[in-house]
């Protein structure tokens, strides 16, 4: 237990915390986006693997990491409009068709890699490139504080700067209240002039960039490279916290450190005398714990709600 | 009804003809010897009678899988716990084998029978989270898979590793309890029989049993079946149960019929197939069969076509991902159903007022 403590109460597990909260971040708030709209997006995962590899090819090829993000970007926004067609217009389930996205990416992205990089395991023989790295100046000086918040990848800095961005969009914007409209009653929405498939198309896009940024980061900032099935569930941790965090942006910015943490916590207990099994474990079971807790909550609510209406 | 049911049918067959037609321009497009490459997919399980027996013994994991899809998504719960169901099933079945000494015939029925109920209490836990707290079984359902997975592989690098197997292994399941084979030269196992009559059970259940009949009806309309009487919260309940029971029942048959040892460190993706193969074939048990075999065949031909020609077998995957998309998608195709549908009603139409002129 002390053990615990002291893996837990240093600057390292803080900054540890941080850096692995960012592609959960992402993803979540692009969880958030698509389900305000009304849309369950469930290949957020599949998004950020395809998007996780564009980026490492083509940084590899243009030389620069710029490039390879705009391109992971891309992709991941190019997956929602997929998306967005095959349900919208092809009416297609978007729980099946989100299935199908994941099977594809996991399976495809195999076989580019080995087109690309003549291996089917990592993208080791590319010369793929990093995104930078941020020192806050002052701030990092600063004890504590500074090594845990400072020298982070751009890109975690930029995922927090995407919760405000994202509840700016949502409750500070037209198209914001469309979205919410929308996703709250989509025949209301409809009888007062919103065309609910475009906000729904916006939505989706928006979602699938959100993924890509979330990619671009676990193979050009978290690690430098590609690696298969790299982001081993995060897009479905995602989703958990999206709805853990009461779908909001500042709850699912919330949630997504607390799942942040139980991986930064599996991660420093490995070298503890833990079965490896059961530390690898801590993040899916925080996520049903949090769901149930979530869930209890919520119909905790709607029984009073019920209750007092009967009265 | 007719018609409706020779245009899905038909609509299928397209779904499957252009996934296979991008499939072949994308082989076109990247290999160095594309015909080999083709004919290797699309003959080689055919080739020896090994090949095409390892057609049928992928055939039978694939049916328990989307059996056990099948139950739950009639029931419209997207539970994909499946793999997790599977996994653990494998799991419960090498303890059976291993620690318990029974005799032939008893001990492999023991050990399903074991694998079954271990499912089955992973199919639980999202349909109790669902059923009491309105708790999303999607979500659930798939955390849970990643916790089977490390759940199971702690129970076997714990207590059933074999340390003297040099790979991380368990020790050897005891020679009763494995299935036998049923064709020689190929490993072709009990377990096919097994899987052809949880088809007919599923089949029965769904379609001709008053439990079955209540899933159906919740899975297509959950207020009408609430307010006709039916206890919708029940049926949440057992179809999700029923599903994880079946997936390990499938997980337990194909460890007793394929392995000697426990040696999976990672979640088979039997799971995922379990619902590409329930979409083929429209979740009717009936179909599984037909459904599981031309997965298998695709599958099996991939693998061939990867070790015969520098093409890789991942192509597969996006066969599998376009047929899903497709055949899920209602508006595809939809124009000529429609025009079918205008013309049986004005055929209809014409022949009442002939009658009524007459």
């Amino acid at each position: 237990m002390d053990n615990l403590i002291a893996v837990i109460f240093t600057t390292t597990f803080g900054y540890a915390v941080l850096r692995v909260t960012t592609p959960i971040l992402f993803a979540a708030l692009g969880a958030l986006i698509s389900d305000k709209a009304g849309v369950i997006n469930i290949a957020l995962e599949g998004m950020m693997l395809t998007a996780a590899l564009v980026g490492v090819i083509i940084s590899a090829y243009t030389g620069s990491a710029l490039l390879g993000l705009i391109a992971a970007i891309t992709a991941g926004t190019l997956m929602g409009l997929i998306l967005a067609y095959f349900s919208l217009n092809l009416k297609t389930n978007i729980i099946l068709a989100g299935i199908a996205m994941n099977l594809m990416a996991s399976g495809g992205t195999i076989f580019v890699l080995f087109l690309a990089a003549n291996d089917k395991g990592m993208s080791s023989s590319l010369n793929s490139k990093v995104l930078p790295t941020v020192q806050i100046p002052i701030f990092n000086n600063i004890p504590v504080i500074g090594p845990i918040f400072s020298g982070h990848n751009i890109l975690t800095y930029v995922s927090i700067l995407a919760v405000i961005a994202v509840y700016i969009l949502l409750y500070k914007t037209p198209l914001g209240l469309r979205i919410r409209a929308v996703g709250e009653n989509d025949h209301a929405a409809d009888s007062v002039g919103i065309s609910v498939i475009k906000v729904r198309y916006i939505a989706l896009a928006l979602s699938g960039t959100l993924a890509g940024l979330g990619g671009a980061y676990m193979s050009m900032g978290y690690v430098s490279w590609f690696s298969t099935n790299m982001t081993a569930g995060r897009g479905f941790i995602a989703m958990a916290a999206e709805a853990m965090g009461m779908a909001t942006p500042l709850g699912t910015f919330l949630t997504s450190l607390l799942f942040g943490f139980a991986d930064a916590l599996s991660n420093s207990l490995q070298s503890l005398r833990v079965p490896a099994e059961f530390v690898q474990m801590i993040p899916y079971v925080a996520t049903i714990l949090g769901l149930i807790i979530y869930a209890t909550r919520n119909t905790s609510k709607i029984n009073k709600a019920r209750r007092e209406q009967k009265a | 009804m007719r018609k409706e049911a020779f245009f899905e049918i038909i609509r299928t067959l397209v779904a499957i003809l252009v996934a296979l037609l991008l499939a072949f321009i994308l082989v076109l497009s990247v290999s160095k010897e594309p015909w080999k490459a083709l004919s290797s997919f699309l003959t080689g399980p055919l080739s020896t009678p090994r090949h095409f027996g390892n057609v049928v013994e992928m055939t039978i994991p694939l049916m328990f899988t989307s059996l056990a899809v099948c139950v739950m998504f009639q029931a419209k719960q997207f539970n994909l716990g499946t793999t997790g169901s599977f996994f653990i099933g494998a799991v419960a079945a090498t303890i059976v084998a291993i620690n318990i000494k029974l005799p032939i015939i008893i001990h492999p029925a023991a050990a399903i029978l074991f694998g079954g109920i271990a499912g089955s209490l992973v199919g639980t836990i999202p349909a109790i989270l669902k059923s009491r707290w309105n708790a999303s079984e999607l979500v659930s359902s798939l955390m849970l898979n990643y916790i089977m997975l490390f759940l199971g592989l702690f129970i076997i690098n714990f207590y059933l590793r074999d340390v003297n197997a040099g790979a991380m292994v368990s020790y050897k399941l005891e020679q009763a309890s494995l299935l036998p084979k049923l064709i020689p030269k190929t490993r072709i196992h009990f377990g096919l029989i097994l899987a052809l009559l949880m088809v007919a059970i599923t089949y029965l259940f769904l379609y001709r049993t008053k439990w079955g009949y209540a899933l159906r009806i919740t899975g297509q309309n959950i207020k009408f079946a609430e307010y006709s009487g039916i206890n919708t919260l029940a049926v949440i309940l057992y179809s999700q149960i029923i599903g994880g029971f079946i997936a390990g029942i499938g997980g337990a048959t194909e460890l007793l019929g394929m392995y000697t040892r426990f040696q999976w460190q990672s979640l088979p993706g039997y799971g995922w197939d379990g619902v590409i193969v329930a979409i083929l074939a429209r979740n009717n048990p009936l179909y599984v069969p037909i459904a599981a075999f031309f997965l298998a065949y695709l599958r099996i031909g991939a693998d061939i076509m990867s070790r015969m020609t520098d093409v890789q077998s991942e192509v597969v995957t996006v066969i599998q991902g376009i047929m899903i998309m497709l055949i899920a998608a209602e508006r595809f195709l939809s124009v000529w159903r429609h025009r079918m549908i205008v013309k049986g009603a004005k055929q209809s139409i014409s022949i009442e007022g002939e009658s009524v002129n007459g």
